[in-house]
């Protein structure tokens, strides 16, 4: 089988006689056997891990959960700085969650979560912070501020939880770069290796901020000017 | 340059965060390093569960969880230490609720609760089969509301201490810029996890789990104990060593021979599960795990990873076909020395995790005890050292001792020996001869080899000379570490002339 990878500005040719493998097993026999210095990340190759997501033919895949095929061209995620090869600096994605504050602020302790509470959040929570969906996201290539599709499905899953009782605090955090600047497009949740859709999870807090008499920035915007968080009108 | 906190933390899974988190609370600054980021270590694999004797389910007693614990240590465990950790095993689960972990519930709101192998009731508290990945992930989110700096892929070289044994930080790579980097710390956490890798293709474990912690540690005059002891998961997917989790059996699951018949207790302990499915492959047998009276909708709600991947490793799907499978390397017992306060003999160097040996599992360890004694010791590993750092802060003497010359001899290494191909023949040797099933004769007849290829280092080196994300360089350092812990392995089991646990003699 060939595949071929980017390395620096270049596709480079491999050719291996592996059939029916894991593009990771695939990665591992060329570095093993071909090319020792071949920079990617791997590690539970269980698809729990996150650290191996590439582009496969321009399309995020976990390399650990996709069969290769002869022919592939593979790269290294979009939208970060490639540190070499298949690898990339995924640290400023990281920083997302730490600036949409995802995590539970204050614990309700009367919550009590039953079966149902609990499956309200269970595919948020199986997030694996592999990163695709920041390679995928059309807004985060232009707006690097955005606060993107895997730190906004954090804060859901924390604002949706029962146990949380800062949800008010929580859902201010969001607003700036957040929630209303994303198209809906839906490219976060077809890449997303968990079956998760950031967007879903977007529309569900923009229906949480509008409880809390938050609106639109573009909405207002779009009809030259609105009213401000206490009424006042704003131009 | 030089960074300087009073807390630093080698290794970011869950007994590295829950440390952090501990010792932050105690009043210390901390900074986390990890070779990887934090949310990929090990801990996101563990799927069954975390011990805690709640009784949701039936009846059940910290005693119980205790007498378990200890019968399936076969002796090798401190009491003390058990009693501590099952007794601390409720406040733990609770704690980890508190700060947003999505346990599993049962109807009446409470915590869900499964068997698993060799405990006396449904003890292990889970998340579907992700629970290692949600506590970890939400021990992650609990650090950065704390606010604790965590800094993503340095290789730990070497642990620095001054001629009084006390420890005074660690030299890192930074595996980006290729530069060393020295971490100064009032006191050091070890948190890198276990040595399953060094079985290579025969292990469940993630592709991290070198060891690397250990065999620094023990550079730098840690004692390590127990090392022989290497429990092997009954069943993994026998092409890819890919783990099914064993809540499969604690839910029901068969095992099979060739035949088709069911040959052993499903249910108990893991060592006494391996040894019987290794019987049948000795003779030429296969074995499968058959999943397929659960029914459908029971696996993909209670068991989904496992589903998709045999369909993915062994093209089966486990609802409609039986599943090939194999035990491999799993889980590593032995570790580096600690006492209670979770300290090494090395002043200042606190250890907590895999990589530590609590004596909580003694010769084997019981599924979902793992995640606990993460959770527990790394808690007490954080304190500690806080308690530590802070009181020795105004003293200190930074002599260096002696300093480990590897990445300057690295430079002279010949590179005629491939060492990736020694690395698999290790692999392949350690599964043979140090596996489920131990012959004397075998284990001289490995040490003798690992000793010959351990003289053989300066022959191998690295092809890539870049400095920027040089993972061939990295893997040789791994290499080297696995090796110097086989070495001990092989060490230990060979001193130790009885069968006991997971460390089994036959002759």
């Amino acid at each position: 089988m060939k595949i071929k990878i980017k390395k620096e500005e270049n596709f480079i040719e491999y050719e291996t006689e592996l059939q029916d493998v894991t593009l990771l097993e695939l990665l591992n026999e060329i570095k093993n056997t071909q090319d020792n210095g071949l920079a990617f990340s791997s590690g539970c190759r269980s698809s729990v891990c996150g650290s191996c997501a590439v582009r496969v033919n321009e399309k995020e895949v976990l390399a650990c959960s996709y069969k290769v095929k002869d022919g592939d061209s593979v790269e290294a995620l979009k939208n970060m700085k490639i540190i070499r090869d298949l690898v990339v600096n995924m640290d400023k994605a990281f920083t997302f969650n730490v600036k949409a504050k995802a995590w539970l602020h204050t614990n309700s302790e009367q919550a009590s979560l039953n079966y149902e509470d609990e499956k309200i959040n269970e595919l948020q929570s199986d997030c694996i912070l592999c990163s695709a969906c920041y390679s995928a996201c059309p807004i985060y290539a232009v707006n690097g501020d955005f606060l993107g599709p895997f730190s906004l499905t954090r804060v859901w899953k924390y604002v949706s939880d029962k146990r949380e009782s800062g949800e008010q605090k929580k859902i201010r955090d969001i607003q700036d770069n957040g929630i209303w600047d994303c198209t809906l497009c839906n490219e976060c949740t077809v890449v997303c290796p968990q079956n998760i859709s950031s967007k879903a999870d977007i529309e569900k807090l923009r229906s949480k901020s509008a409880q809390y008499g938050y609106m639109d920035p573009n909405f207002s915007n779009s009809f030259g000017g609105g009213f401000g968080f206490d009424g006042t009108p704003s131009f | 340059m030089n960074y300087k906190s009073d807390i630093l933390i080698i290794g970011a899974g869950g007994a590295g965060l829950t440390a952090a988190i501990h010792a932050k609370e105690s009043g210390a600054d901390v900074v986390v390093l990890t070779k990887e980021y934090p949310t990929r270590s090990q801990t996101c694999m563990a799927q069954g569960g975390i011990n805690a004797a709640f009784g949701n389910v039936t009846e059940d007693s910290v005693e119980a969880h205790i007498q378990n614990t200890l019968k399936s240590a076969h002796g090798e465990a401190d009491e003390e230490m058990v009693r501590f950790m099952c007794g601390e095993a409720l406040n733990t689960v609770e704690w980890l609720d508190s700060i947003g972990v999505c346990f599993s519930r049962t109807s009446d709101a409470k915590i869900a609760q499964r068997t698993l192998g060799g405990a006396s009731a449904p003890r292990a508290c889970y998340a579907q089969d992700y629970t290692g990945l949600k506590i970890l992930h939400t021990l992650y989110d609990k650090c950065l509301s704390k606010n604790i700096k965590i800094v993503n892929e340095r290789y730990l070289v070497e642990i620095l201490k001054d001629n009084n044994n006390n420890v005074y930080g660690a030299k890192t790579l930074n595996i980006r810029s290729g530069e060393l980097e020295i971490y100064e710390a009032g006191a050091v956490i070890l948190a890198s996890g276990g040595y399953s890798k060094i079985y290579g293709h025969h292990s469940t474990n993630s592709t991290a789990s070198t060891g690397d912690g250990i065999a620094t540690a023990k550079r730098a005059g840690a004692k390590l104990i127990d090392m022989e002891f290497v429990q092997f998961h009954p069943t993994a997917l026998k092409s890819s060593s890919i783990l099914i989790s064993e809540s499969a059996r604690g839910e029901g699951g068969y095992l099979l021979n060739s035949k088709r018949e069911r040959f052993t207790n499903e249910l108990a302990p893991r060592d006494v599960v391996s040894r019987a499915i290794n019987e049948e492959i000795v003779k030429g047998g296969d074995v499968f795990l058959d999943i397929r009276h659960l029914g459908e909708e029971f696996i993909d709600k209670e068991l989904p990873q496992e589903r998709k991947l045999a369909k993915l490793y062994e093209n089966i799907d486990p609802v409609y076909e039986i599943i090939p499978i194999k035990p491999v390397a799993h889980y590593t017992m032995g570790g580096i020395e600690v006492d209670k306060s979770a300290q090494t003999n090395i002043n200042g160097l606190f250890a907590c995790g895999e990589c530590a040996n609590h004596r909580v599992h003694g010769a084997n360890r019981l599924g979902g005890n793992s995640l606990l004694e993460i959770v527990v010791f790394g808690k007490e590993a954080g304190i500690n050292a806080a308690k530590y750092a802070l009181i020795k802060k105004e003293s200190k003497e930074s002599i260096i001792v002696e300093e480990d010359s590897i990445l300057h001899d690295l430079e002279h290494f010949t590179n005629e020996i491939d060492f990736y191909i020694l690395r698999e023949q290790i692999n392949n040797l350690l599964y043979k001869k140090l596996g489920i099933v131990r012959k004397k004769s075998e284990m001289q007849s490995l040490q003798v080899e690992l000793l010959s290829i351990k003289e053989k280092v300066p022959l191998m080196g690295v092809s890539d000379k870049s400095k920027i994300y040089n993972t061939n360089k990295i893997e040789f350092l791994e290499f080297r570490n696995m090796l110097d812990l086989a070495l001990e392995v092989v060490g230990g089991a060979l001193s130790r002339e009885v069968s006991c646990g997971a460390h089994y003699i036959s002759e």
